[in-house]
């Protein structure tokens, strides 16, 4: 009994280490959202220039969408751009788009002229009331909405085929059978 | 050196705490502009993580302080502002984390390893100062008679 007690520091020290170590393996940045499973809080965000319709709450609702989160000034979003083609050309989903916080009324109309526009509905969100609304923390960002307007996932930095293979995809499935 | 002295005091009193608020984003009534800066200090920025809204020159953290401004201009109270921001991006956006089922092991748990050392150490010293302070059994019959001769007599027992 008295053997174990000395142990116990010794116990102590390995459980915290434990958490600590844990602790090292995790990116700060990715945040758990407290919105899964909840509805889409109401936005109403106007058309970026060149286009007539802006992208509101309710133009989720009646079937699975995607929401993606992105910027002109957003290298990341490059990264991922071809993919988010990839989903247009194959009509996988329709994929909404929020224009985050352009300097200019130009930038991300001229973005998109460039690469590429995979969108079926983009909002222009320059004071982040959307991407606030999303509980956004940084572009891109994609959300997985349902037929009622529910976010089931949120897909921090990057859309991959990897990611689209394991895990988005499946759950689009799932979610239109629903 | 009088007027170097005096002009390192000119400045210290010119140093304001520096605070990323813009001037333009504040509110034109006072009252409710302190309201906002007093909320502002307490919501994490979510681009930096260490620094408060009311701190950071972020745009998110801009951002965030203008929609806390706009809705205390709107009427909200500040619990109402505050329950905003944290139903969109959790407790983890609040610098003071609140007392709840998920946290008492943070606010509870120094207290309770710090009791669990203090009571460690009473009972070390107790369990020490026990050894040292037993009396040492009373002496026989014999060893009394015995000291009694050798404190009567000369010294010859």
């Amino acid at each position: 009994m008295k053997r174990l007690l000395f142990l116990l520091p010794l116990f102590a020290f390995v459980v915290l280490a434990g958490y600590l170590a844990l602790g090292l393996t995790k990116d700060p940045h990715v945040l758990p959202s407290v919105l899964i499973d909840q509805e889409v809080p109401p936005f109403d965000l106007p058309p970026i220039k060149g286009r007539e319709a802006g992208f509101r709450r309710d133009d989720l609702l009646g079937q699975v969408s995607l929401v993606n989160i992105f910027g002109s000034w957003c290298v990341a979003c490059r990264i991922e751009h071809p993919f988010l083609m990839r989903i247009k050309e194959e009509r996988r989903v329709p994929l909404h788009g929020i224009d985050w916080r352009e300097e200019t009324l130009e930038a991300g109309p001229a973005w998109l002229a460039r690469f590429g526009d995979p969108y079926t509905l983009i909002g222009d969100d320059p004071r982040s009331v959307a991407a606030i609304a999303f509980g956004v923390t940084g572009a891109p960002e994609t959300f997985v909405v349902d037929k009622r307007g529910f976010i089931r996932y949120k897909h921090i930095g990057p859309l991959t085929p990897e990611v689209w293979e394991k895990t988005i995809g499946p759950m689009i499935e799932e979610l239109r059978r629903q | 050196m009088r007027r170097l002295a005096a002009l390192v005091l000119l400045l210290l009193a010119w140093a304001m705490p520096a605070a990323a608020v813009d001037p333009g984003e504040m509110l034109a009534d006072p009252a409710l502009e302190a309201r906002a800066r007093d909320i502002s200090k307490d919501l994490r920025c979510l681009v930096c993580q260490n620094q408060s809204i009311d701190d950071s020159d972020a745009q998110l953290a801009r951002d965030l302080r203008v929609l806390v401004r706009e809705r205390l201009a709107a009427g909200s109270s500040d619990d109402e502002v505050v329950d905003y921001v944290v139903s969109r991006y959790g407790d983890f956006v609040l610098l003071r984390p609140p007392f709840k089922l998920s946290t008492y092991v943070l606010w509870i748990g120094p207290a309770v390893i710090f009791a669990g050392g203090l009571l460690a150490v009473v009972v070390f010293y107790r369990r020490r100062g026990g050894v040292a302070e037993t009396a040492p059994s009373p002496l026989s019959a014999e060893e009394s008679r015995r000291l009694e001769r050798l404190l009567d007599g000369d010294g010859r027992a």
